[in-house]
């Protein structure tokens, strides 16, 4: 038992709803109480669909336990055929009816549906949504894959993007684009768009691209075992990313590709004067494995940030993201518990975080910005305008997606410069953000009043601030004020004083000037 | 005496009601948690649950609401389900840990799910130990939220009624006011009955733990919202009496139920009409301005928190609206009795859902306003008809006069945003 406040992922039905409702043809019957019917929401509200996701729930009650919530499940099944009349269904159960034991695989089996019906097993109790959508997808491919001959022309798959992704309807659009400018036809987009008749299509074409590791990667790797389909391991994030992407599709079908990227801003946009106050920003990343992989290149080699945390919080890409980690010198943080990233963050007060929704949330408590790079996040990150992460044009997003929170570089100066004055001044935040003059940014507390309340107290570490030095730490303008304050009392422990004057400040400032 | 007139041609009490069982787009009674944990300023809920319970939570909440939740879930791992004296010693860990962190809270409830049922975990025992533990300054209390036994808005009722067992006796001749409003549509209410020159009225629940709400064979008790029918049952086991009457949605239905207050208490006509005069007119002239462009439309209500009733009779009698279809989760004669009673003959009244034949009733009749939840909302606009989510009307202060022009003005918000928008060219 785990007290959880909020959780990164959803269960892994969630997964196979966001699988089942990218596809099409494609329904997904459920044994499922009333009440997990909360699902449809997420697709129809925070990604604004139109359309209700493809999933009969047998919504079984209490009365129902005692009595036959099997037939309950045969006649949803039943129904659902007949009303929606899909190409193939998948039936599970959530983690209610996992306990109650129905088996719906077997119960479906019995039935002689004429359509292909794949059953899922999901461990409600041990595994999650990523879990689910990877393994959902596996399942349908497995079992609706038809070995067949190649294309003629060179063509690839690309393979993970759901309903639910972040940002994947842009990603598949560039990606695509790009792969068409580099010759390659797409032979299927599988899962989002895909009907159960595309997946038989598969293994038609010569290779397979990932786009999204979390929920694709089984199928992959099941087609490269069964079907002698190699699949591309960067995921074209990113200016480097990207590059690399095309040398290793080049590798895979043996020929050297050339792109014209004259399309690519990022490289000129970060080189441009303007971005020198961009050099050394200290970010924080946390999201999912392949958005932290590539935000931690991005921010260190592209933007020039420093990179002083790195985590993720589904714990499939653990391994990856822990030797990441290493190489930045850093312990990654592979946690689903959200205080405890509050508190590694709030630790070592990053100048700007790179997360998912909750950090958001982080950040605006503890005063410092956030840029949302990954999934979970909600209805604001479903853009109207097309705005990808992959590709040349995903990397150019993702330079006003970092610089966007941040004060700019002349106003920082100027903060600097004059930091009193009543209209101008810090706590009113980055000028080109409305709304945010009433905030106290409360950096000298621990943050905030609830987490201060929800999680241990930092240990009391003796260090009494002269009202000089703390006068003085007040002027330091509020966006580099946390990271001067841990500064100075590391200083000082380094220097074994207890007490922190003005010249401990300067002092401090002067050994970590850069 | 302005008391409401029954429809000529008779009221639905006694329509025919359609029952139906299928798929149900609703949500469970965890969801209640969601406005009690804001209501109930010193409490905790802890759902014994799984993840799929801690999802819901955060996404029903529509926006996640970071700020200082008290709620939580205490996520079932496999481990648990193995051995149930395990689950019970990992709960006492998690409450002990938790009430340590937060010495603020004075009561907490340990909230049943669907899974916790289903393995059953007996959470009335672990209540009862865990009370005695962390005695006095702690209450722990227990209820269900489960989707296998509550929809939606019958989780704050099973909260409430959890609560009538430990509420003190009392002898003196009271009025108990049991449902959660918001704090300011609260304050309005109290206000009312003072003037009135009734009181003390005592609340249920409460804000906080130590408030004097007691309950004995003298207390006389209304309910504000339509959704209590268990806390009703408990309440009545204690003794209590219930006041029947309309709920207080708009001028109408507030005036009725504040009447019915008034009789009990033997409130002069005079004292009436000079306490209510003033708003009621205010409230008459703000429906009528948001009701401007609801006259003469239809509306078809799905089933959602039982707020349906109540809702259609002051959308058919106060905003000039014709009802097609009203769907309620569950239908209590002694709560919509007298709702159902003013409603004009018409619509189809059902209980109960099968979704997928739901929708093809709503597609065929073309309502002009389709009351639903969120998801079925977009996609339903997608098909042209336009919706107001029901969780609004959950989640948005509605009671009583000063509220009743803003509760006309979510249903006519849809449709003048329709009005409103200019999509097409221009020709």
């Amino acid at each position: 038992m785990k007290l959880t406040v909020w959780t990164y992922e959803g269960p892994p039905h969630v997964g196979a709803m966001r699988v089942a409702t990218a596809m099409k043809g494609l329904h997904y019957v459920l044994h499922a109480p009333q009440g997990d019917t909360y699902a449809d929401l997420l697709f129809t509200m925070i990604e604004r669909r139109d359309h209700r996701p493809p999933v009969s729930y047998t919504t079984f009650q209490a009365r129902d336990l005692g009595s036959d919530t099997a037939t309950l499940f045969k006649k949803s099944c039943q129904d659902a055929v007949d009303r929606f009349n899909p190409q193939a269904i998948i039936v599970g159960a959530s983690c209610t009816a996992e306990l109650i034991q129905d088996d719906p695989a077997g119960l479906s089996e019995t039935m002689g549906l004429s359509i292909p019906v794949i059953p899922l097993e999901l461990p409600s109790y041990s595994r999650k949504e990523n879990f689910g959508a990877d393994e959902t997808f596996y399942q349908i491919v497995k079992n609706l894959a038809r070995a067949q001959n190649r294309t003629a022309r060179v063509t690839c798959n690309i393979l993970g993007p759901t309903a639910l992704g972040f940002r994947h309807r842009d990603d598949v659009e560039e990606i695509s684009g790009l792969l068409s400018e580099l010759g390659i036809d797409i032979n299927v987009v599988a899962p989002l768009g895909a009907t159960p008749a595309d997946i038989t299509r598969l293994p038609a074409a010569h290779f397979n691209v990932l786009l999204s590791p979390e929920t694709g990667e089984a199928a992959a790797r099941w087609l490269e075992k069964t079907h002698g389909q190699p699949y591309t391991k960067i995921v074209p994030i990113g200016v480097g990313a990207t590059r690399d992407f095309i040398a290793e599709v080049g590798q895979i079908i043996g020929k050297s590709l050339a792109i014209d990227e004259s399309r690519l801003r990022l490289p000129w946009w970060s080189r441009s004067v303007d971005s020198t106050y961009l050099t050394g920003k200290r970010v924080f990343i946390f999201g999912d494995g392949t958005h932290v992989a590539a935000y931690a290149r991005i921010a260190r080699d592209e933007m020039g940030f420093e990179v002083v945390g790195i985590g993720c919080y589904n714990r499939e890409m653990a391994r990856p993201i822990r030797a990441l980690a290493q190489n930045y010198g850093l312990t990654a943080l592979i946690t689903d518990d959200y205080l405890e990233v509050e508190a590694a963050i709030e630790a070592v007060s990053p100048e700007m975080i790179l997360g998912t929704q909750m950090e958001r949330h982080i950040g605006k408590r503890l005063g410092i910005p956030c840029a949302v790079i990954s999934a979970p996040v909600h209805v604001q990150d479903y853009p109207a305008r097309y705005s990808p992460q992959a590709g040349f044009e995903g990397a150019n997003v993702i330079f006003d997606t970092l610089i966007h929170p941040l004060v700019m570089g002349l106003e920082e100066h100027l903060l600097t410069m004059f930091r009193d004055d009543f209209e101008f001044h810090d706590a009113a935040g980055p000028s080109h953000h409305g709304g945010h003059v009433q905030i106290s940014r409360n950096l000298d507390a621990s943050g905030g009043s609830f987490p201060a309340k929800m999680k241990q107290e930092p240990a009391d570490d003796n260090i009494v601030w002269l009202s000089d030095a703390e006068k003085e730490l007040k002027k330091i303008p509020f966006f580099v004020r946390g990271k001067a304050r841990r500064n100075t009392e590391a200083f000082a422990v380094q220097k074994g004083l207890n007490e922190i004057s003005l010249d401990t400040l300067y002092e401090a400032k002067a050994h970590y000037a850069r | 005496m302005n008391a409401p007139l029954t429809p000529t041609n008779g009221g639905c009490r006694s329509a025919p009601i359609l029952k139906e069982r299928g798929q149900r787009e609703v949500f469970c009674g965890l969801t209640g948690i969601i406005w009690l944990h804001r209501k109930m300023q010193d409490a905790f809920f802890l759902v014994v649950g799984s993840r799929t319970c801690a999802h819901l939570l955060q996404s029903a909440a529509g926006v996640m609401i970071f700020a200082e939740p008290r709620f939580g879930t205490a996520i079932l791992e496999e481990t648990d389900l193995a051995g149930l004296k395990d689950a019970h010693q990992e709960l006492d860990r998690e409450v002990a840990r938790l009430l340590e962190r937060r010495p603020d809270i004075r009561q907490l409830f340990l909230v049943g799910s669907c899974p916790s049922e289903v393995i059953k975990i007996d959470l009335s025992r672990a209540a009862e130990r865990l009370s005695q533990l962390h005695a006095p300054h702690v209450r722990v209390l227990n209820y269900s939220g489960s989707g296998i036994e509550t929809t939606f808005t019958e989780g704050e009722d099973a909260c409430l009624a959890s609560m009538v067992p430990v509420l003190k006796d009392t002898t003196a001749r009271e009025l108990l006011v049991v449902g959660a409003l918001p704090d300011v549509v609260e304050d309005q209410m109290l206000a009312l009955l003072a003037d009135l020159g009734i009181g003390p009225v005592r609340l249920l629940p409460a804000r906080r733990i130590d408030d004097t709400t007691a309950i004995g064979p003298d207390t006389v008790f209304a309910l504000v919202q339509p959704f209590l029918g268990e806390t009703h049952a408990a309440l009545e086991r204690r003794g209590a009496r219930h006041l029947s009457a309309p709920f207080p949605f708009g001028d109408e239905g507030t005036t009725a139920w504040l009447r019915a207050i008034a009789t009990e208490f033997g409130v002069s006509e005079e004292t009436f009409d000079a306490v209510t005069a003033a708003p009621r007119a205010r409230a008459r002239k703000a429906i009528a301005q948001a009701a401007e462009v609801l006259r003469g439309k239809s509306v078809f209500f799905f089933p959602d928190s039982q707020l349906e009733i109540p809702l259609a009779r002051f959308l058919t009698r106060e905003c000039g609206m014709t009802a097609i279809e009203v769907g309620s989760p569950y239908i209590h004669d002694a709560l919509h009795g007298p709702d159902l009673d003013l409603l004009p003959a018409g619509p189809q009244i059902s209980e109960g859902q099968d979704v997928d034949k739901q929708l093809d009733r709503a597609r065929a009749a073309r309502p002009d306003l389709t009351i639903c939840g969120l998801g079925l909302a977009n996609p339903l606009e997608a098909e042209g008809l336009s919706t107001k989510w029901a969780i609004e009307l959950v989640f948005t202060p509605v009671h009583f006069y000063e509220q009743a022009g803003d509760l006309a003005g979510l249903f006519s918000r849809p449709l003048r945003r329709k009005a409103a928008l200019r999509l097409e060219a221009a020709e």
